[in-house]
């Protein structure tokens, strides 16, 4: 579907007076009715047309917000912490009496991390087929973080373009401090390096089987990897793919018969190359050492063909800024519609709803002398994509 | 588990300890009458402790160093006899360490800064003792306290069997071993199996994968439990420190403690309070006007070597500068009648006459021979640091802090290049003080323009001392000489020179 659409400052002002769900954003992020710190001290970011960037405006409730973003109207806008003052007194107030205290536990995941391994698209671009990275990656995380750390309330939010966020509101996430972001990152993290190492996933010690949370992982793993990467994906193709999958058998013999056999095959497809690798792991005998480490290199292969890809920077600070839900893509005009990790896999980027077309509907939907308004048409269109209403998990 | 057996009643065999352990959470301030000397003594020699784990910190030595480091410190002014020691006054150690903590908590409350400062090289101390700790002693320590964790079902470790193992990375025995001790991997079956605790307080397990997850709860193996209490021994402390900072102001104050804290406080920023007792010349040879040129270029810290060259191209110096560079030559051995050839040659655009009327007094009033007949100690690190900022046509002061960073770039050159400094050595310097740790800057000139003698990286001057004094750094310099000559320094060891 081509963006080839132009966003307007009226447009967007349409969309914020008729679509935007404030009092959704609002009870989401207050978790109560009454307007509490959780609203009030929050700060929002708002990006102005030519690049004009208004930081530490907070609101007293979503009324408040939508006036605001109203009276600006922001090309997009962005969710920071709960400071322990209102943001909009940062000026007066004593810097050591204005700290963030509460943030949503945030996660990024972008598509421009996997281009080493993806071989459809490559920087910004996105599609049907890519887009399993990302399923595979929502289900991981939320799997993990689901089991490991027992969060409940994880809000997974399209990004516009070609990532996906994580919004994490249980209270104890809120609460996590800086260094304790960092050590869940850390445990997250699991592919490290890079441009210049090959091998990026490095998670055991010495010769022993994956660590807990990853074997948990890697069923799903394993399953994409086989049913997704390899026919679909096809990395080990070209030269330059099957020598890469080469560096990562830490196994010279191997290493030397498969770059032999390989050399005479150029239209080998990856699957019968692996094929060729599973083979020679079969060929060992049970319980060797060479067994184990190859069993164990085939593993940290497809780990590292199919973990998700963080950007630990976002998540790792409690002050840094995240683009709201149901804002516009700038360069996609796509709304940014929260996900259901369920049915990750049925969701397209490529139909997700543009400004126009949501403004359109709405005004087809007010013609057709329908008594739905505003916010009504825009989630009615919107549940098709698995939107659920953010604030009825808090 | 450790719930039950605390209520057993235990063979003690210290009972007549009013500290029982060697460890200590300082949970309970001092509540004895304290004499003010010990109050203020005890706090410094802690501080010394502290400003040698930070100053180790900031040179990023490995930890094998950082521990014998502070244990020899550690030996030198907080020795903490272990419970089985019956020689020692085991009570006087544990309260004197038991006084300091406390007062240095008082002087260290004050900023962010300083707290976290303090938090860090507390916790580093207490993670020493912990390693250094006898296991029997430990168990009992262990259990004298809450830690919050709770013990894992047998039922549960059977449960999450395979889990548990890949997350211990050692087979299933790891769960009944504990390594207390870095060497040594004892069984104890008092303190065997798992611990769950929330996975915030091992944070720093949870970013290694070192510990089994579920639903927000971390199992932690034995071994790892230090962990836990380190964290606990953290946390605890800061919270404490955050209390103390708002109950300070309110303090029924004494007006002998705050000059003291407000002392005590400024000597971390120093790198601790020298110990440099201005014992004139200590070995014993006399310095005569002549040769303090000489000296200088192989032996003076940068100030001395900044004053001196000032001296040389102003022919003046303002009265700071004499002050500072007059009281480090007496001690370094110049007489009173050399010191006044030396100064009425280096002062030569005054006149005889202004010269023995206004100078020649001050310089004998600092051999204490003039008013109060005081014998004035030479300027310390700590002193030149903090007292008497430099003004403009001053030439006294750190270099390495009163100096803009090009400046200092070009004078540590000019002045050091001939004993070995070259400018490859110069960002990892301008980095160091850029962290506004001077003394460790002018350490490490030191090891750097002594490597001649065997000085290497971290041997400071000497023992891994940093410098505290110009005196110190000037006399370490001449024994390093001295021994060289003599064929008495041993080549490649740890630097370590006796004091003759």
């Amino acid at each position: 579907m081509s963006s080839a659409e132009e966003l307007t400052p009226e447009l967007m002002l349409a969309f914020y007076r008729r679509l935007y769900p404030f009092k959704s954003i609002f009870g989401w992020l207050n978790h109560e009715l009454a307007p509490t710190k959780l609203f009030t001290h929050r700060e929002f970011a708002f990006t102005l047309a030519g690049d004009v960037y208004l930081r530490y405006n907070s609101f007293k409730d979503a009324e408040d917000l939508k006036k605001q973003v109203l009276a600006l109207n922001p090309t997009r806008f962005e969710i920071g912490p709960v400071y322990s003052a209102r943001p909009r007194d940062k000026k007066t107030v004593l810097a050591i009496n204005f700290k963030p205290i509460l943030r949503e536990l945030v996660f990024d995941i972008d598509m421009t991390d996997y281009d080493s391994i993806r071989t459809c698209c490559s920087d910004a671009g996105i599609c049907r087929r890519c887009w399993n990275f990302i399923s595979v990656a929502v289900r991981v995380l939320d799997q993990g973080i689901r089991d490991q750390y027992g969060y409940k309330h994880l809000l997974w939010v399209y990004s516009g373009r070609r990532g996906i966020h994580l919004w994490i509101s249980d209270k104890e996430a809120m609460e996590l401090t800086d260094d304790e972001r960092k050590a869940l990152v850390g445990w997250m993290t699991v592919i490290q390096g890079g441009k210049d190492v090959h091998k990026k996933v490095n998670v055991r010690t010495g010769l022993s089987p994956l660590p807990p949370s990853l074997q948990l992982a890697l069923e799903t793993l394993r399953t994409t990897f086989s049913e997704f990467v390899l026919p679909d994906q096809d990395p080990f193709h070209s030269t330059e793919g099957w020598e890469a999958l080469l560096q990562l058998i830490p196994h010279a013999e191997t290493v030397k018969k498969l770059r032999d056999d390989w050399s005479d095959a150029p239209y080998s497809t990856s699957e019968e190359r692996w094929d060729d690798f599973k083979r020679i792991i079969q060929k060992q005998e049970k319980g060797s050492r060479l067994r184990k480490t190859l069993e164990y290199a085939a593993e940290d292969i497809a780990i590292q063909y199919t973990y998700p890809r963080l950007d630990a920077e976002v998540s790792k600070h409690r002050n840094h800024l995240l683009k709201a839900p149901f804002c516009v893509h700038p360069k996609t005009s796509r709304v940014c519609v929260p996900v259901d990790p369920a049915n990750i896999e049925r969701f397209d980027p490529g139909r997700v709803p543009t400004v126009g077309q949501l403004l359109g509907e709405l005004d087809k939907a007010v013609a057709d002398a329908s008594d739905k308004e505003g916010q009504d048409g825009g989630e009615h269109r919107s549940g098709e994509y698995g939107f659920y209403v953010p604030c009825s998990y808090i | 588990m450790y719930k039950v057996q605390k209520k057993k009643p235990e063979v003690d065999i210290h009972s007549q300890l009013k500290y029982r352990f060697r460890l200590n959470f300082y949970d309970k301030p001092p509540l004895d009458d304290i004499i003010i000397e010990d109050f203020e003594t005890f706090a410094l020699d802690r501080l010394r402790v502290l400003a040698e784990i930070e100053t180790a910190f900031v040179r990023n030595s490995p930890w094998e160093t950082i521990k014998k480091h502070t244990e020899d410190q550690c030996r030198k002014y907080l020795e903490l006899g272990h419970t089985t020691a019956k020689t020692k006054d085991l009570d006087r150690e544990r309260q004197k360490d038991h006084i300091s903590h406390f007062v240095l908590r008082l002087a260290f409350c004050r900023t962010e800064e300083l707290r976290r400062r303090f938090v860090k090289a507390e916790t580093t101390l207490f993670r020493i003792r912990y390693a250094n700790e006898d296991p029997q002693e430990l168990i009992s320590f262990l259990k004298s306290r809450d830690f919050d964790w709770v013990e894992v079902s047998s039922a549960e470790i059977e449960q999450y069997r395979d889990q548990l193992d890949a997350a211990g990375g050692k087979g299933s025995d790891t769960f009944y071993k504990v390594g207390l001790n870095r060497d040594a991997v004892v069984v104890f079956p008092e303190v065997i199996g798992l611990h769950q605790v929330k996975w915030t307080r091992v944070p720093d397990l949870v970013e290694k994968r070192k510990v089994f997850l579920k639903g927000g709860m971390a199992y932690v193996s034995s071994k790892e439990q230090s962990s836990i209490i380190f964290q606990s021994f953290q946390a605890h402390l800061e919270k404490a420190l955050e209390l103390t900072a708002k109950a300070l102001p309110r303090l029924d104050e004494d007006t002998r403690i705050v000059p003291i804290l407000d002392h005590l406080s400024q000597g971390f920023l120093a790198g601790g309070t020298s110990e440099w007792n201005n014992a004139t010349s200590a070995n014993g040879d006399e310095i005569t006007a002549d040769m303090v040129d000489d000296i200088s270029r192989k032996h003076f810290p940068a100030c001395m070597r900044n004053l001196h060259n000032a001296l040389k191209r102003d022919r003046h110096m303002k009265h700071f500068g004499r002050l500072q560079y007059g009281l480090f030559l007496k001690v370094l051995g110049l007489s009173i009648d050399e010191a006044i050839t030396f100064w009425r040659r280096g002062m030569s655009t005054i006149q005889d006459d202004k010269f023995n009327k206004e100078y020649k007094y001050n310089i004998r009033h600092s051999y204490g021979l003039e008013g109060k007949r005081a014998n004035y100690p030479a300027k310390s690190c700590q002193q030149i640091l903090m007292n008497d900022q430099p003004g403009s046509g001053d030439s006294h002061g750190c270099p390495y802090r009163h100096f803009s960073p090009e400046n200092l770039q070009t004078a540590l050159l000019s002045m050091y290049s001939s004993q070995g400094l070259t400018s490859a050595d110069i960002p990892e310097i301008m980095q160091i003080v850029k962290g506004g740790h001077y003394h460790v800057a002018c350490t490490r000139v030191f090891e750097i323009t002594h490597a001649k003698y065997g000085i290497r990286k971290d041997n400071g001057v000497g023992d891994g001392e940093s410098v505290t004094h110009p005196n110190q750094y000037a006399a370490k310099s001449r024994e390093l000489e001295l021994g060289a000559t003599k064929g008495a320094v041993k080549k490649d060891t740890d630097g370590d020179v006796a004091m003759s």
